[in-house]
């Protein structure tokens, strides 16, 4: 199950990093849920998140403004990941937190941490047996985000 | 140098709203009047929630400008609020976010303060064996952090150092409390808070907030999914004092819609592949979809379709604040209506399809005005006056932030 779920990890970071962006969504199952929240938030169990998508195609329509709607400056992320932890497996379901960072690097070479934080995953496999998300909770550690949030975490 | 085209050394204002020197959003010294006149002036700055000190003994910590503040429910029931200041050394009373206790102690010198921020006791005051120990004539209620005159309006907690001004409704302005009482109704429920740290100056922000012309130009989502586009309905109302505003968009009319053709917003091509979360629930029974109303320096009042949120400026030095967004719900939300403003929480924040570019607008304005102290921004969009319109092509509550701000900075 490690193994399995590092790959996704990899894969998706890799997605976002290189800036296959729509690759992405792919990555999750068609009913999926994908937050972004913070430690806080999430301690307190406070609902909504930065980015909140309960759908495949919510995401899709994330990347899509991305790419024709909203203004941001060029900029490029690089995911450092750690090995998952497998927390759960059982009736087709794994769970997993894997602890995160990611460098944002802005068009003029500024480079900062911008996130860093732990993927609370539920990994299932979808018709063809590929493991997907089903569920991907993104907890950053800190309650600031410098400027905004463009490309997903 | 051509000096007709530098004819606002750094320091002067010319006359009007229609100029703003740029060197305003740059200076030091305007920054630490802002403090003075601005902050802990005569208006008056939001500081929490009521929900958020729900019983005796709960506080909160905030701040007003470069201010640390704590805000406290008394034995007596009431919201007090007071600096977050030792009276011994300053160090910080309150360490956190929020919490509950019978009173506050400060961690340095164990100096204790009741729940209104009245100085009760002073450890080894009478010394230890005899020796040490304060003087005789050292009297505790001679001594204490400023404290703050407060009032709640609508489920928020507002507070003001100044004892003898404006109350708050007063302030206000009958029109734009109209506005405040349409959307805060009934009891609230917090369902998320995130900081959001913007690389400019608060004036900046505080601008882009009233500034009713570039939200359907910056913000293609917006007016590509008619949102909001200004051959909608609706305007924009400012307080007689420019305190406050309140822009409203009505819902779009059908058929087709060609006044923005050619421009880049005019993306008619971009569909949703998951439409679901433009389902409205129309939930203040009008056909208003959209206002975002603000309080003059920091207060920011959003309803975005189903997406509430209050939105608090804290100025960070001269290029740098930070926005301080807590989601709302109502406690009696149906779970349709939460499940709506959470995907809806989309348009907002941080990374809201609708608002991210806000996040970053005034750091380009920041940067590009970086050499330019002798120059001056263009607000005569819709005129030179602050008054309200039916239209939100105007900068008219622009001109009213800086009616505001030349008023309580006695310029």
């Amino acid at each position: 199950m490690l193994m399995a779920v590092a790959e996704l990890n990899g894969a998706c970071a890799a997605a976002l990093d290189s800036g296959r962006l729509e690759d992405w969504p792919g990555f999750f199952l068609d009913q999926c849920l994908y937050k972004v929240t913070t430690a806080d938030n999430f301690e307190k169990a406070y609902q909504a998140g930065l980015i909140y998508a309960d759908s495949r195609a919510m995401l899709q329509d994330r990347i899509a403004a991305l790419r024709e709607a909203n203004i941001y400056e060029r900029q490029r992320y690089r995911h450092i990941l750690n090995l998952p932890l497998i927390t759960g497996d059982a009736d087709g379901t794994v769970t997993a937190e894997t602890s995160f960072m990611v460098v944002r690097t802005m068009r003029d070479g500024q480079m900062m941490v911008f996130a860093a934080g732990v993927y609370r995953d539920r990994v299932q496999q979808d018709a063809a047996g590929a493991w997907r998300y089903a569920e991907r909770i993104v907890v950053c550690d800190s309650q600031r985000i410098d400027t905004l949030l463009a490309i997903p975490l | 140098m051509d000096q007709a085209t530098r004819d606002l050394p750094t320091g002067a204002w010319p006359s009007g709203l229609t100029r703003i020197p740029y060197w305003i959003y740059r200076d030091a010294e305007v920054a630490r009047d802002e403090q003075t006149r601005v902050f802990e002036g005569p208006g008056w700055h939001f500081l929490c929630l009521e929900i958020d000190v729900p019983n005796v003994g709960d506080y909160r910590t905030t701040m007003i400008g470069a201010m640390p503040v704590v805000v406290s429910r008394a034995e007596d029931g009431a919201i007090v609020a007071f600096e977050n200041r030792c009276a011994h050394r300053g160090a910080l009373i309150c360490l956190d976010d929020a919490g509950s206790g019978k009173d506050f102690q400060c961690v340095y010198h164990a100096w204790r303060y009741d729940l209104r921020g009245n100085l009760t006791s002073v450890a080894f005051r009478r010394g230890v064996n005899g020796q040490g120990g304060m003087p005789d004539d050292f009297r505790m209620e001679a001594h204490g952090p400023r404290k703050l005159r407060t009032t709640v309006l609508c489920g928020l907690v507002f507070g003001t150092l100044v004892a003898d001004g404006p109350d708050l409704e007063a302030y206000i302005g009958s029109e734009v409390l109209v506005r405040l009482h349409r959307v805060l109704h009934k009891k609230l429920e917090v369902i998320g808070r995130f900081t959001q740290q913007l690389p400019c100056n608060w004036k900046l922000y505080m601008e882009n907030v009233r500034d009713t012309y570039h939200a359907s130009l910056l913000h293609t989502f917006f007016t590509t999914f008619r949102i909001t586009r200004l051959s909608q309905g609706g305007g924009v109302m400012v307080s007689e004092n420019g305190v406050a505003h309140a822009s409203t968009t009505l819902a779009a009319p059908k058929g087709p819609d060609d006044s923005y053709a050619g421009m880049r917003s005019d993306n008619q091509g971009f569909q949703l592949r998951d439409p679901s979360f433009m389902n409205a629930v129309a939930e203040f029974n009008d056909n208003i979809n959209l206002q975002i109303l603000s309080i003059f320096p920091g207060f920011i009042l959003q309803q975005i379709h189903n997406a509430l949120a209050v939105r608090q400026i804290v100025p960070r030095g001269v290029d740098s604040m930070d926005l301080h967004w807590t989601y709302l719900g109502f406690a009696d939300d149906t779970p349709e209506l939460r499940a709506m403003r959470l995907k809806q929480s989309n348009l907002a924040g941080p990374a809201g399809f609708v608002s991210m570019e806000d996040g970053a607008v005034g750091g380009f304005v920041q940067r590009g005005i970086a050499a330019a102290d002798g120059e001056a921004a263009v607000v005569e969009m819709g005129g030179a006056t602050a008054e309200g319109a039916e239209t939100r092509a105007t900068e008219a509550s622009v001109r009213g932030f800086w009616k505001a701000w030349r008023a309580q900075m006695g310029v």
